[in-house]
């Protein structure tokens, strides 16, 4: 594993805004057909760092990899062109334009030449609607705009048009938060399926049950810090779920809701009936 | 893998007809253009004008022509900020662009001997520099184009009072018209279209004919040919192309195209720009039709043009709009205007009426979006 030339990687990466630090000194790197998950609380650093691989921020200290050669992405466009595709979390969809102009905006595919250069509807409207139902979402008109669709559904526009795009590296942002159990377990089979096809694979969640079956290795993010790496062989899902929720809050966390359950049992045997649920639970 | 390919196959079978898709009539689809209440306003004025002022010669065909010239010269620059409004800008300084533009063809034309074509290529290199100028400061401070633009509205017109008086010690400048003849360049800007055409339905007794046996209307002035050509290419732009998909996206959501690869910042510079060309070719033709410049021309241009955009069922907010309706905005415009004169009413009233048009049609175009969004 070590001798082969990782997929992307950065190398003591730091990203600035003003006087905020918002990733410190970050080193990681994905393998072609690896998966790696991001963890950490809110504000830990996830999204900044995913943003930073994608293009959207251009870090302040530190290099980046892409197979090997040094990157530089002045914006999205480049990495995108460079092979990399992302889900936003924001999933970066527009409501009033229709799912076929959303799903290639920025990549749109022509024909003709010279001023006659056109998009090829017929084309795209085939190809959108084609991925569409690879994951699962049967369009029913893709000139229907995208704010016509459920957050569900425009989270799987998002997830279809990264993983059509993207050549070399996949990152999503928590692409699993708005999905039903069905699309979950699809947009879980896209990673797999990514994975073996050679890609490499950044995800952030907050669902261990998501993370830990396709996930090769785990890194920690506390405060713009990495807390490290984990391969999977190393570390047990009750740890994983540990490091995602800080496994201290969830424990006391733990202790608070079963002293309510206590209380409220009491409370039961003393009035008799259970009376109103809102006033039982500002007693409590 | 293998439900990936159930999921396929389970697709290419409801393939022929989804059966949540009810038939949508051609109606239902219609509803969600943009241009839908623009093309029922100008049925409206249309229908009203012609039952108002019937036998006033408005719909004779020098009236026609004169009213969709008045809508021409605004539909010229209503398409370039229908296009900068869908990419989600505004651009005030149209209106004194006109104005210097008129006062940068005039002065080196008349006063300094320039053939009247390099006057106007510096008309329009200085355009585009405006236009570029406008789009970087937008981009690069991210202050509201309303700002950037209404600060240009004022540095422009100053421009052009001060260079004019200071070169020529007046704000007009005249005898553009004896340099128009043999001018290969100003020809594009000046005359009529189609005058055999004109002058041959004439002696076919299709049109009607002057005292000398001359057409009423001898050809389509190049203002309306502008007018459609710029609409057509326009249209064709937003629906077509890539570059169209790239306005639409920068006007819905910056920050969202930027992340899909959509090079926002170009974008909105060739916008403005595209605004800035628009007002010279305005006042090209405005230059070589009266054979004069002056400072105070296109005041208050820009403000017809966002009426006319928006009446045309474009959003103010951006991402949403359309040429035509720009088109249809600015046709409305020009027979309400020349309508109320041909009707006799005051045309004082005419401002009050603009007024009312621009709020029913923000009104009825808010309604409208809001049914788009609902699911069909």
């Amino acid at each position: 594993m070590s001798e082969r030339t990782p997929m992307i990687e950065m190398c003591n990466v730091s990203k600035h805004f003003g006087s905020v630090i918002a990733l410190s000194d970050i080193s990681m790197k994905v393998c072609s057909g690896e998966v790696m998950c991001l963890l950490g609380d809110n504000g830990a650093g996830k999204s900044t760092l995913i943003k930073t691989l994608s293009g959207v921020h251009s870090p302040s200290h530190g290099e980046m990899y892409l197979d090997g050669k040094p990157v530089n992405f002045k914006s999205p466009a480049y990495a995108l062109d460079a092979g990399i595709a992302t889900v936003f979390q924001d999933l970066a969809m527009i409501p009033l334009m229709s799912i076929t102009r959303n799903f290639f905006m920025g990549r749109e595919p022509t024909v003709g030449w010279g001023p006659l250069k056109r998009i090829d509807w017929k084309y795209a409207d085939r190809i959108a609607k084609q991925e569409m139902a690879k994951i699962g979402i049967d369009v029913r008109d893709p000139s229907q705009p995208v704010g016509t669709l459920s957050g569900g559904e425009r989270q799987c526009v998002a997830i279809a048009r990264a993983v059509y795009f993207g050549a070399k590296v996949l990152i999503l942002d928590e692409p699993t938060s708005a999905l039903g159990v069905k699309q979950a377990s699809v947009v879980l089979r896209y990673i797999a399926k990514a994975r073996a096809d050679g890609l490499a694979v950044i995800f952030i969640t907050h669902n261990v049950h998501h993370a830990f079956p396709v996930a090769d290795a785990f890194t920690l993010l506390s405060r713009g810090g990495s807390l490290g790496t984990f391969r999977k062989a190393e570390i047990t899902r009750e740890e994983v779920l540990n490091m995602m929720a800080g496994g201290a809050e969830l424990e006391s966390l733990d202790a608070e809701l079963s002293e309510f359950q206590r209380s409220d049992q009491q409370q039961k045997q003393a009035t008799g009936d259970g009376g109103q649920p809102l006033s039982r639970a500002s007693n409590a | 893998m293998k439900s990936n390919e159930s999921n396929q196959s389970a697709a290419a079978v409801s393939e022929p007809q989804d059966e949540r898709l009810q038939k949508v009539s051609f109606w239902k689809k219609a509803l969600n253009r943009p241009e839908l209440g623009a093309l029922a306003g100008t049925v409206l004025v249309l229908a009203f004008f012609i039952v108002v002022s019937s036998g006033t010669g408005m719909f004779s065909p020098s009236g026609i022509v004169n009213f969709l010239e008045v809508s021409a010269q605004l539909g010229i620059i209503a398409t370039a900020a229908a296009l900068l409004m869908i990419g989600g800008e505004f651009d005030l300084s149209i209106g004194s662009m006109i104005g210097l533009a008129g006062i940068l063809i005039a002065i080196p034309a008349v006063e300094y001997g320039w053939p009247l074509w390099a006057a106007i290529i510096l008309a329009f290199s200085c355009a585009a520099l405006v236009g570029w100028i406008n789009g970087n400061l937008v981009n690069k401070t991210g202050l509201p184009s309303f700002i950037v633009t209404l600060g240009f509205l004022f540095i422009l017109r100053g421009l052009a009072i001060g260079i004019s008086r200071l070169l020529t010690g007046r704000t007009q400048v005249g005898g553009v018209q004896d340099h128009i003849p043999g001018d290969w360049f100003a020809a594009l800007f000046s005359g009529e279209v189609g005058t055999g055409l004109f002058a041959w339905m004439a002696s076919q007794g299709w049109i009607a004919t002057n005292f000398a046996d001359n057409p009423m209307v001898t050809g389509i002035p190049v203002s309306i040919v502008w007018w459609l050509g710029l609409t057509a290419v326009a249209t064709w732009i937003l629906l077509c192309t890539p570059y169209g998909n790239w306005i639409f996206a920068s006007g819905g959501d910056k920050n969202a195209a930027r992340n899909s690869g959509v090079p926002v910042h170009r974008v909105k510079i060739s916008l403005f720009m595209f605004t800035a060309f628009s007002a010279t070719v305005f006042a090209c033709i405005q230059v070589m039709d009266t054979g004069s410049a002056d400072t105070i021309r296109g005041m208050l241009k820009e403000l017809e043009a966002i009426i006319a955009v928006v009446i045309g069922g474009a959003l103010l907010t951006g991402g949403y709009g359309s040429a035509i309706g720009a088109a249809l905005g600015a046709l409305i415009f020009g027979m309400v205007q020349m309508g109320i004169f041909y009707t006799g009413v005051n045309t004082d009233w005419f401002q009050v009426f603009l007024g009312v048009m621009l709020l029913v049609a923000v009104l009825f175009n808010n309604y409208m979006r809001k049914k788009a969004m609902e699911a069909k």
